[in-house]
This record gives C-alpha cells, sequence and structure tokens, in this order.
C-alpha cells in the first residue's frame, strides 16, 4: 500500500473519533461504498453496464435478514451466507447477461432486477412484501460486541468488511484476470486472440460483483435489522450508477469517494422534499456526462497533471 | 367465454397501439443515432400533461388539445436534441444511460412541482365515452377511437419511410450514417427532424394514453421497461418490427392482468428476459 492509500483509510477511522453521533450514518456510507465497489468491478473494469445490480444487494439482505429473523442470529456466518446466496443468483443470471450486446445487456440487467423486485413483492408472506422484513434479531458479533443504537458495532464492523472487501478487489483488479477484464472493456473482440474466453471471464466477474453486493446487503440488514423492498428498487441500482460515476469508474477508490460525498450531501439536504432531491441528482448526472466524465477523482487527476505540469 | 376472449384481445390491441405510438420514436433514435434514450418516457409525459393543462385551465377540447401535445413535444423535443443530445450520438452506451436517466429524474422532479404527485383526470368528449356495439360485441368507444388513430398514424409513417424520398434518407442514414453523409445528405438535419417527430408521436401518445396509462410523475419510470421493450424486441430501423412487438407485449400484459392477477409484473418481465435471450437482436431486426 502507498502512503496516500494509508492516508485514505485513515479518515473513517479518523470520523469514528469525530463525529460519535454520525456513526450511524457513517456505517450506512461504508456499507454503500462497499456496494458501489461491486458495481465498479462489474461496470468500471469489465464495462458491463448493469441497471439492475440492486437485485444481489437486495438478495444478500434477504438471505441475511430472513436467517436471522428464523433463529441464526450470528453475524459473521450470516454474512457469509448472504455472500453466497447473492453470488449464486449472479453465476445463474450472468449466462442470461453476457449472451447479446450493449443494449441488449442492458435491458437484460434491468429485467432481471424488476423480476427480483417483483418476486420479493409477491412473496409477502416469506419477505414481509412492502412492509418490509420486521423482527431480525441479531446476535452479538464474535459473542462478544452487541448492536447498539449509537452505531458503534455497525460502524467498525462495516468498516471492517469494507477495507476487506477492498482489498479482495484491489488484489483481484491488478491481477491478469483484471487485466483481461479492462480488455475486455476496451475491445472485447480482440480479446479472443489473446486466448481468453470473454464469456468465462464476464461470467466470473459478474459473480464476485454479485457476491461482494451480497454482502454489502448483509451488512445492511445486520446493523439495521431491518430490510425494506427499496433495498431491491430500480431507484437503488440508479443511485449506485450515480455514485460510482460521481467518483469516477474504474479506479476502486472513486467508488468509495463518490459515495461519501453524494451520501453525506443528501444527509445535509435531508429536509428538502425528496422529489426536488432528485432533480438535482439528475442535474449532477448530465453536468458530469457533459463535463466532468472522470467524476471527482477524475478532476483530481487532471487537476494533480496541470499543477505537475506548471511546476 | 369467446366474447371476454375477443374482448382482452381487443383491449390487448388497444393498449399495444398506444405503446406503439409511445415506442416508435425510440426505436427512431435508437436505429438511428444509435441513443439509448431512457429520458422517452418523459416526453409521452411532457404530452400528457400539455393536454391535461389546456383542458382544464383554458377549457380546450380534448380533440383539439391533441395536435398542440404533438407540436409542443416536438418542439422540446427538438430543442433538446440541438442543445443536449447531439453532444452525445459519439459519447458511449454509459454515458448515454446516464445522461437521460439524470433527465428523466429531473423531469419527474419537474412535474411533480409544476402538477403535484396526484393522478391526472381527463375528461373525454361525450362521443368517445361508453361503448358501441360492432358484430355481437361492446367494444369501448374509445378504445376503438385510439386504435384508429394509430392505424392511421401507422399507415402515414409506413407511407414516409417507404415511399417518399426523405424515407430512402433517413433508411440510408440508419444504415450508415458516414456513406449517406458522403452522398450529399444532410444526416445532421435529418437527426433533428426524426427526433423531434418520435418525440412528438410520443407526446401524442401520452395524451392519448392517460385514459389508458393513467399521468402522474412516475410515468416515464413505470413505463420505462415497456417502451425499451418493444423497441428491443421489435428491433430498429423498420416500422413492422416495433408494431409487432407493441401488439404482442399489448395483448400478452392485458390478458395476464385480466386471467393471472396475483402474477402481477411477473408475465411481463419473465417474457422480456425470455425474448431478449432468444433474439438478441430483435424479432425483425433489419440488416443493411
Amino acid at each position: 500500500m502507498r502512503k496516500t492509500e494509508v492516508a485514505f483509510w485513515l479518515v473513517p477511522v479518523a470520523c469514528f473519533f469525530l463525529f460519535p453521533d454520525y456513526r450511524v450514518l457513517g456505517s450506512q456510507i461504508l456499507i454503500t461504498a462497499l456496494f458501489a465497489l461491486s458495481l465498479d468491478l462489474v461496470l468500471g473494469y469489465a464495462g458491463v453496464i448493469s441497471l439492475g445490480h440492486a437485485a444481489f444487494f437486495g438478495v444478500g439482505a434477504y438471505a441475511a435478514g430472513l436467517l436471522a429473523r428464523h433463529g441464526w442470529g450470528e453475524p459473521v456466518s450470516g454474512l457469509v451466507v448472504a455472500a453466497s446466496v447473492a453470488a449464486a443468483a449472479g453465476w445463474v443470471t450472468s449466462f442470461l447477461v453476457v449472451r447479446g450486446r450493449d443494449f441488449t445487456r442492458l435491458m437484460v440487467t434491468l429485467g432481471i432486477g424488476l423480476l427480483f423486485f417483483e418476486a420479493a413483492n409477491r412473496a409477502a408472506p416469506v419477505t414481509g412484501g412492502v412492509d418490509g422484513l420486521t423482527g431480525v434479531a441479531m446476535g452479538r458479533l464474535l459473542g462478544v460486541f452487541a448492536f447498539d443504537l449509537g452505531g458503534r458495532t455497525a460502524y467498525v464492523y462495516s468498516l471492517v468488511v469494507l477495507f476487506a472487501g477492498f482489498i479482495v478487489l484491489r488484489a483481484l483488479v491488478n491481477s491478469p484476470f483484471g487485466l483481461s477484464l479492462c480488455a475486455i472493456r476496451e475491445n472485447a473482440s480482440r480479446v479472443p486472440a489473446l486466448g481468453v474466453s470473454v464469456r468465462s471471464r464476464l461470467v466470473a466477474a459478474y459473480t464476485v460483483g454479485a457476491a461482494i453486493a451480497g454482502l454489502a446487503g448483509g451488512l445492511l440488514a445486520q446493523t439495521t435489522q431491518f430490510v425494506g423492498l427499496d433495498s431491491l428498487s430500480f431507484q437503488r441500482s440508479a443511485e449506485l450508477l450515480v455514485m460510482l460515476v460521481l467518483g469516477g469508474a474504474g479506479r476502486l477508490y472513486g467508488a468509495i469517494v463518490g459515495t461519501a460525498v453524494f451520501m453525506v450531501v443528501q444527509d445535509v439536504l435531508a429536509g428538502m422534499n425528496p422529489v426536488y432531491w432528485q432533480f438535482w441528482i439528475g442535474l449532477l448526472l448530465v453536468a458530469i456526462v457533459l463535463a466532468a466524465r472522470g467524476g471527482i477523482l477524475g478532476a483530481v487527476d487532471a487537476g494533480m497533471a496541470r499543477w505537475r505540469g506548471s511546476s | 367465454m369467446i366474447g371476454s376472449f375477443l374482448g382482452v384481445l381487443f383491449d390487448g390491441v388497444a393498449y399495444g397501439s398506444l405503446l406503439f405510438l409511445v415506442s416508435v420514436g425510440l426505436s427512431v433514435t435508437l436505429g438511428l443515432m444509435n441513443f439509448v434514450n431512457l429520458a422517452h418516457g418523459a416526453f409521452a409525459m411532457l404530452g400528457g400533461y400539455v393536454c391535461v393543462t389546456l383542458m382544464t385551465r383554458w377549457g380546450v377540447p380534448f380533440l383539439a388539445t391533441l395536435p398542440i401535445a404533438f407540436l409542443a413535444t416536438a418542439a422540446a423535443g427538438a430543442v433538446l436534441e440541438r442543445t443536449l443530445y447531439r453532444r452525445l450520438y459519439k459519447a458511449s452506451h454509459l454515458d448515454q444511460v446516464l445522461f437521460s436517466i439524470g433527465l428523466t429524474f429531473m423531469a419527474i422532479a419537474g412535474a411533480t412541482y409544476v402538477w403535484g404527485p396526484a393522478q391526472q383526470p381527463v375528461r373525454l368528449p361525450e362521443i368517445l365515452r361508453g361503448q358501441v356495439n360492432v358484430l355481437g360485441l361492446d367494444l369501448g368507444s374509445y378504445r376503438l377511437f385510439l386504435v384508429a388513430i394509430v392505424v392511421a398514424i401507422t399507415a402515414g409513417l409506413a407511407y414516409l419511410m417507404e415511399r417518399t424520398r426523405f424515407g430512402a434518407r433517413v433508411r440510408a442514414a440508419v444504415d450508415d450514417a458516414e456513406v449517406a453523409s458522403g452522398l450529399g445528405i444532410n444526416v445532421d438535419l435529418l437527426f433533428a427532424l426524426m427526433f423531434a417527430l418520435g418525440t412528438g408521436l410520443a407526446g401524442l401518445g401520452g395524451a392519448l394514453g392517460i385514459d389508458v396509462l393513467g399521468l402522474d410523475p412516475t410515468f416515464p419510470i413505470k413505463y420505462m421497461v415497456y417502451f425499451l421493450l418493444v423497441v428491443a424486441v421489435g428491433g430498429t430501423g423498420t416500422i413492422r418490427g416495433p408494431l409487432v412487438a407493441a401488439l404482442v407485449l399489448g395483448i400478452v400484459d392485458v390478458a395476464g392482468k385480466y386471467y393471472v392477477p396475483q402474477a402481477g409484473g411477473f408475465i411481463i418481465y419473465t417474457m422480456m428476459v425470455a425474448l431478449l435471450i432468444a433474439f438478441p437482436a430483435g424479432l425483425m431486426g433489419r440488416r443493411a
């Protein structure tokens, strides 16, 4: 790890001590950042535009929530189950997604997301439907730390899982596997000439992305002890896309920065009618696409390059 | 039994023709400009609101609001095409998706601000209410009117695209914009005209559809899947493809809601994924 990276990770640690009143929000940001990281692998690296990534987040959330509701309240094993179930869902659907080209793919991810949403909505006896899944009773983390209302345990737990997920993804994208994903993103028709199967790489990337999204969903279910139907919604997939491109896709840290900025601003403007908040998200998206395609970190990079050039 | 089946079939056809009217413009944007425009439903919504506002505030009769809704949305489409959309023709699909989602969000918030979150009522003229008896079947007059309008518009569109010089230019540009512009075709102008025509038809569809689809600010997201599906399944660059797709979709959706209401959105979403897997290039993709 480089010095800037160490410094970066000290920020959330410092926030834990500096803003004790905001630990609940903080843990939500950390969880969403993990979710955004999973999309970054699929979209930023492999170049698969997904409009239904919330499907795996929701699957993980319901898996962890249902497990705890029906008596298995141990958190860590619950997370493992959440990630596994989401990975299985990702693996099965990945074969549908890798068929077809850009536009078809986009539609298939959208359709799968809607199908999962509708399934949870219809299976109200199991999932609670629109009322959400309540009665999620969590045990102590590692048998020691109880989940508290102040979000102390939730914050540390989320940060540790986020960091672990990040380390795995960082190793993955810097490996030959990660490079082959970038190659597929840049020019999928030339990749077979290198002896790499586009299909199997995309299936693998999509499955890993789904597993990590499920991990994030499981975390949210455990720390809030509730699963809402909105965890599967199109809105959530779309907002996740916004966070990712706001920070800058295809660079991991962009996912984390974008999520943090987005959610802090959202919290500051919480008094605003959510509909008008939606207006500003829309404007932000249009502005990013037209003016700042690299997102925040892209702008920082460009600024650094200019500064180095002039000095 | 047979009567109710035919009734459902007819409602499905009416619903499908409406979907076709709104989506045909999307097929043009995707086929001609290769632009994934998720904001297409927002233009339909605009047409609906133009119609409602004219009727409730200025007392314009329903039928007279329809051409105004067409022109107003076509104008809005032309302005947006010239100022924003054209910058993104060469951009990646991701950029186009983000841009048009952004536009949709802004349209939803804007519509809530101006018209409020409630469903908008529409007062149909006396002559279009009630039912008429055709060959022993009681059909809704409004739905009959809808089908008639869409048949007329489709015939007009087919003539425009297949028989006129303008249509030939459009088809040439769909096949290969670069070569077409090399032949002296003003592709840039064609794009703008077709975009305006497409959004205008969407606006007309939105106005005609208030009675069938409803009208509230979530309209663009609620029906986005349907519009996209018509295009994805129907293929781009033809009139026939989206027409067949829209009719199939309309009939299946209405029949599903009538016979298996507990399945909800399942039928349509499953069909969507299945059709896309089976026909990645569309039912009738036009191959150059």
